[in-house]
């Protein structure tokens, strides 16, 4: 078995009540549970399309992490960056990113967030200030310095005020040995950027669990440490426990323009990719920690305190699942890209055969909004 | 033209200096830039100007500046990356060709990349075979990109100008060898718009397309060639990606004869490019094959003679001009 644990897990949190444990207000809960909800619909029916071949190439679920990318969005603000790597459905829903996009971006549509050119792996989202998707493990990290490093050098260089972001790179545990990484952090380290590392650290690097590929896995914020980044080890299975862990370190980040590695434990229910038998881990490990849903464990904690009950639970769902339904209906009707579109997007200006840039529906569709 | 005569190292700050002093946007970072004054002294005295906020020395760590300073362009600042010789850039190679040139197309145009890459790139100063390394070969292989490798001081200046307004990323191609080459450069602004390429030698008998510091061998060929009779046509690219083909093309119709120097390794190269679409369009008005010149297809050796007979030298150039002229 895996040995990464929940560190929390036998505090039963849930059992005190929401007032204690949180300050989040009704309204944040709802939209929680709503996110987290619509994030579980829209994989089941991804792994569906994929199976179906309506999706091609690499395709990596979210299933059991939906906490994460909930509860750490929740806790910074919408104009702070975020990047991630290539499980990143999750993210981009979690910012704010409208299914449709998501879905007909792996359906390789014109619709799709990059009219079809990324993939599954690689989201974009201009409005929602989502910076990729990025499918090479540990690239996006030094990225995401750079992202924080750029927000900071726009507040204060060329607007000469004081830093008023802060930076979310997400990372798996299986990205802790890239080199990248370490040189991303001790950068960070040393120009004081307001970077935060959330690892979301699941316990296997694809088919290889923690401690069989990281030195020091029973405490990988040693590494951050080692660059004079300070720590945090938070449980990944409860969005309350995430979103006030991460608002605290956040708040502490942007305020002191400093960065912080986040360990934060949690498990993806479901195989690297779609193409993952999961022959390195036992049945009982897995059942081990479904049984600790996050989206139980929040139907459950709000059920108590009285903010839903089983029949606004089950209407929720109903709603999630004829919103994702119809994402699906309007991946299917996008058309895909027309092939001018291959020389499109590979440089800015026209020149030669390459015919310059545009924006995707994504960002007109927001610019038509506003 | 103007009367001032500067130094190649010279002409690339005062790019930098003029564009950082345009737009606060601009920034340099990379090894020794700020408090050392440059490994070669091209940032000498700007941080004095600029400030440690804009003026960034880095610790070695390619990978991590690299992705940085593209994270930074993703958020619309224009990053001048230097890269104290484009041999250091390939442990950097994953961001520089995996995010930068990629990230617009990946993001369907919303992410775009105005970053420019710069440093020292070529063999010449026995520097043994990993800090030699010509990566006009590897990475022009690369959509997405530009790239631009100056010859003379005013070109630094104007291409140099030029890539950092450019609003994709830029590989810049300098020379250790040739820093401190003097020549003419224009003060104030100064642009060299990319994909023009500079007929440095008129000629009528053939025509030697080359970029960088081989048009000087071609020149120097050219002027030995003149002694035999042989008329060159000398050709500098300016920027490789994009490519003026066109002005290529209508020299050869011209002369009827090419000869392609490039300084790196021959196989799969801006060379072996250019002669194939030399061949494409230019196939009737041929008298023989394009013929090229590059760099010895060996690592690059220490032995200084050894270096010299391995670069693309004169001799080499004239070798093969005469060749392609059936002159025995």
């Amino acid at each position: 078995m895996s040995s990464v644990t929940d560190p929390v897990r036998s505090a039963a949190g849930g059992r005190r009540p929401l007032a204690e444990r949180t300050s989040a207000t009704p309204e944040q809960l709802r939209d929680w549970l709503r996110q987290m909800l619509l994030i579980r619909e829209f994989e089941v029916r991804t792994m569906q399309a994929y199976q179906d071949k309506k999706i091609g190439g690499f395709c990596h679920i979210y299933i059991g992490q939906e906490a994460v990318a909930v509860g750490c969005t929740a806790a910074v603000n919408h104009a702070d960056p975020i990047v991630t790597a290539y499980r990143d459905h999750g993210h981009a829903l979690a910012r704010g990113m409208d299914p449709k996009y998501c879905m007909a971006e792996m359906f390789g549509r014109i619709g799709g967030c990059a009219k079809g050119k990324g993939g599954s792996m690689h989201m974009f989202d201009k409005p929602n200030n989502l910076y990729g998707g990025h499918g090479i493990v540990g690239a996006q990290t030094p990225l995401g310095t750079g992202l924080a490093f750029g927000a900071k050098y726009l507040d204060e260089v060329v607007g000469g005020g004081s830093n008023q972001h802060v930076a979310l790179a997400f990372l798996g545990d299986g990205a802790l040995n890239q080199g990248a990484f370490y040189e991303a952090m001790n950068l960070a380290g040393l120009f004081d950027i307001p970077v935060i590392y959330v690892v979301e650290n699941n316990g296997y690097s694809m088919g290889t669990a923690i401690e069989r590929g990281t030195t020091m896995s029973h405490r990988i914020i040693a590494k951050g440490e080692g660059c004079g980044i300070d720590g945090y080890e938070l449980s990944g299975m409860d969005v309350i426990d995430v979103y006030e862990g991460m608002k605290k370190i956040a708040d502490r980040c942007r305020a002191e323009s400093r960065p912080a590695m986040v360990d934060i434990r949690t498990y993806r229910f479901k195989g690297h990719s779609m193409s993952d038998p999961r022959k390195y881990r036992t049945r009982e490990e897995e059942e081990h920690w479904e049984t600790d849903d996050p989206i139980t464990r929040l139907r459950d904690a709000m059920i108590e305190g009285g903010l839903i009950d089983d029949d606004g639970f089950k209407s929720l769902n109903r709603e999630i699942k004829a919103e994702v339904k119809a994402c699906l209906a309007w991946a299917e009707a996008s058309p895909m890209p027309d092939l001018s579109e291959l020389y499109h997007d590979v440089f800015v200006e026209k020149h030669g055969p390459y015919t310059g840039t545009s924006m995707p529906q994504i960002v007109t569709d927001a610019e038509d909004s506003r | 033209m103007s009367e001032r005569i500067i130094e190649f190292r010279d002409a690339l700050r005062e790019a930098m200096s003029q564009e950082m002093r345009r737009d606060k946007k601009v920034f340099l970072l990379g090894e020794e830039v700020a408090q050392y004054d440059g490994a070669y002294k091209v940032s000498r005295g700007m941080l004095e100007e600029f400030g440690p906020r804009r003026i960034i020395d880095t610790p070695i760590s390619e990978s991590g500046f690299a992705g940085m300073a593209i994270g930074a362009a993703m958020m619309g600042l224009r990053p001048i990356v230097e890269f104290m010789s484009w041999s250091f850039s390939l442990v950097a190679a994953d961001p520089i060709l995996n995010n930068a040139p990629k990230m617009l197309y990946m993001s369907g145009g919303q992410f775009g990349c105005p970053i420019v890459f710069r440093g020292n790139d070529g063999a010449g100063g026995q520097l043994g075979s990993t800090h030699s390394w010509c990566v006009e070969g590897l990475y022009s292989n690369v959509p997405g990109l530009k790239m631009a490798i100056p010859a003379f001081p005013d070109d630094a200046k104007g291409l140099l100008a030029t890539a950092i307004r450019d609003d994709d990323p830029v590989f810049f191609l300098e020379s250790e060898r040739m820093l401190g080459l003097q020549g003419h450069v224009p003060e104030g602004d100064h642009l060299v718009p990319f994909g023009q390429a500079i007929v440095r030698r008129e000629g009528t008998d053939v025509t030697l397309v080359s970029f960088g510091r081989p048009v000087h061998f071609c020149l120097e060929a050219a002027e030995e060639l003149a002694k035999e009779g042989i008329s060159c046509e000398v050709i500098d690219g300016r920027t490789i990606r994009p490519l003026d083909i066109d002005t290529i093309v209508k020299s050869v119709k011209k002369t009827n004869s090419c000869v392609v120097v490039d300084q790196s390794w021959s196989f799969g190269s801006p060379g072996s490019e250019i002669a194939a679409q030399v061949h494409a369009h230019c196939f009737d008005d041929l008298d023989n094959h394009v013929m090229r010149v590059h760099s010895a297809d060996v690592p690059t050796p220490y032995a200084w003679n050894l270096e010299q007979e391995y670069l693309p030298n004169a001799r080499r150039i004239a070798e093969a001009v005469r060749s392609a002229l059936y002159v025995a």
